[in-house]
């Protein structure tokens, strides 16, 4: 039974207060596939990411993770699968020090001991963090926490990662070892993003999310040589592919 | 906002003072969280005249402190802090309470004013005793401790978190009221009516924050029960710790350990 692949059908979702959030989101994810999410402000992208980990049920429609529908009663399993980063980190980071963050996930899916401790240290070590891992995630830099909350998911072993705007709040240098860290992974990825840079240098595809639909979906490189589709959903080229504003080149 | 600020170091130090490694900081939790709630039994079951009694019992807090690399300036400081609580608690003793119960050199000891006494030596003991504790042995600790001891989970998990999320929240208040001071220009802004709705907004806001903890930890598989990876093993000096200290504290209740000191001295003397 695979869990790498996603596939959302006709999609819908409105908040409790009845404000529409998701019209009709359809689109289907390969085992491996690197995918963008990017939209406006508001345009819908953190609600359809709830999703697909069952954060929210759906209005209409479903949500597929390999061969298993995303409710109720399956949440244990697509939770077990679907790793998300949240978008703050201070929201991911409860627990005293961050070995014990680390360790959260792999103990409560009730694993020996020693597998835990190996998961933990495996996942630190794969996002960078090792040297923090005595210390409380209250002490951390930004960056430092964003990396230890990648590592908390990494330790579930996911087949799918989903992250919510993982570059924001980063100094350059941050971002820049995020996006290198990304790169590594070869688990089926989601990024919603408006670091339209980093979906180019991550993402072979992007979703274009507009008021609660999709407004394209397709390769990156081409969805941001729209310049016309991007001006309506409220975006912009990324600055790799604006011409240089100082020789004009 | 200094005092936030200042309030968010000073928490700051508490971890500080917890990561040391001295030999009160290797004492089993449990061993301390026990023999610090039978000294509190023992501080708090004397009677509201007693003060002499009560002296003996600075013994703990002190020999942990300064065994434990607690700095009495550290300490002190915040005794005061807390210390308007008690303070206001028994202002009223001395005047309800008027007997004379004794006289020292010609003058009249009012009940009043000596249970008054004994609140404030109380309250100075028994604080001091916690803070003692809680800087030698940190809160996360501490919490594991009274869960291991039998206290219920949810319990324990609250305590944690009430203790994890204080920076954030602490930071929140922060950005929240340097926004508003930038805005009122050295004047009272509008004064309490924004301060409560700030304090709404602070709900508000913890509110939408708990709910995303919460769909991050069920996310991790949460059950309802935080599993922790230390493993603690009470060794024959935790025994010794808890016996022999919690033996001193009966010994201090059930004597008068300074009348018997103050007996032994006369009789040495004539």
């Amino acid at each position: 039974m695979s869990h790498h692949s996603i596939s959302v059908c006709d999609l819908g979702f409105s908040y409790p207060d009845g404000t529409p959030a998701l019209k009709s989101v359809s689109f289907e994810i390969g085992h491996g596939e690197s995918v963008a999410i990017v939209g406006a402000n508001g345009a819908g992208k953190s609600t359809l990411l709830m999703h697909l980990n069952g954060i929210l049920t759906p209005t209409r429609g479903s949500v597929r993770i390999g061969d298993v529908p995303v409710n109720k009663d399956t949440l244990p399993d697509i939770r077990k699968a679907v790793g998300f980063v949240f978008q703050n980190p201070d929201d991911q980071l409860f627990m005293p020090t961050v070995y014990e963050d680390v360790a959260f996930g792999p103990m409560n899916l009730g694993l020996p001991q020693a597998d835990v401790e190996r998961r933990a240290a495996d996942a630190l070590e794969r996002a960078g963090v090792s040297r923090l891992r005595d210390r409380p995630p209250y002490r951390l830099s930004g960056g430092e926490k964003r990396s230890v909350a990648i590592a908390t998911v990494l330790a579930m072993c996911p087949n799918v990662l989903v992250l919510d705007e993982p570059s924001s709040n980063l100094d350059p240098l941050a971002r820049r070892r995020l996006i290198e860290l990304l790169a590594t992974f070869e688990h089926t990825k989601i990024i919603a993003s408006h670091d339209l840079d980093m979906a180019l240098d991550l993402c072979e595809r992007t979703i274009v999310i507009n008021q609660g639909d999709v407004a394209a979906d397709g390769p990156t490189r081409e969805i941001f040589e729209d310049a016309g589709l991007l001006g309506a959903c409220h975006l912009e080229k990324p600055l790799a592919m604006q011409g240089c504003p100082i020789c004009s080149g | 906002m200094a005092g936030i600020e200042s309030g968010i170091y000073q928490l700051g130090k508490i971890d500080h003072l917890a990561s040391l490694d001295t030999p009160i900081h290797r004492v089993d939790p449990r061993a301390k969280v026990l023999a610090t709630m039978v000294y509190l039994f023992c501080v708090v079951s004397f009677g509201k005249y007693e003060v002499l009694q009560l002296l003996p019992f600075a013994l703990f807090p002190i020999v942990l402190a300064s065994e434990g690399d607690v700095p009495f300036e550290y300490l002190a400081t915040r005794l005061l802090i807390a210390s308007p609580f008690a303070l206001f608690v028994g202002v009223f003793n001395p005047l309800l309470d008027r007997a004379v119960i004794g006289q020292i050199g010609g003058i009249d000891v009012v009940a009043g004013w000596v249970s008054y006494a004994s609140i404030m030596l109380r309250f100075t003991l028994t604080t001091a005793a916690a803070l003692v504790l809680i800087c030698t042995t940190g809160m996360n600790s501490v919490c594991m401790a009274i869960e291991r001891l039998g206290a219920p989970d949810v319990f324990a998990t609250q305590l944690l978190f009430l203790y994890r999320y204080i920076f954030v929240l602490a930071e929140e208040v922060l950005t929240m009221s340097r926004a508003r001071s930038l805005r009122s220009f050295g004047r009272r802004g509008m004064g309490f009516r924004v301060y409560g709705q700030i304090l709404g907004q602070l709900l508000l806001r913890t509110y939408g924050r708990a709910q995303r903890i919460y769909n991050a930890m069920l996310c991790r598989g949460f059950d309802g029960h935080v599993r922790t990876m230390r493993t603690l093993r009470f060794a024959a000096g935790d025994y010794a710790f808890l016996i022999g200290w919690s033996a001193v504290f009966l010994v201090f209740r059930l004597y008068n350990v300074p009348l018997l000191l103050g007996q032994l001295a006369t009789g040495l003397i004539s």
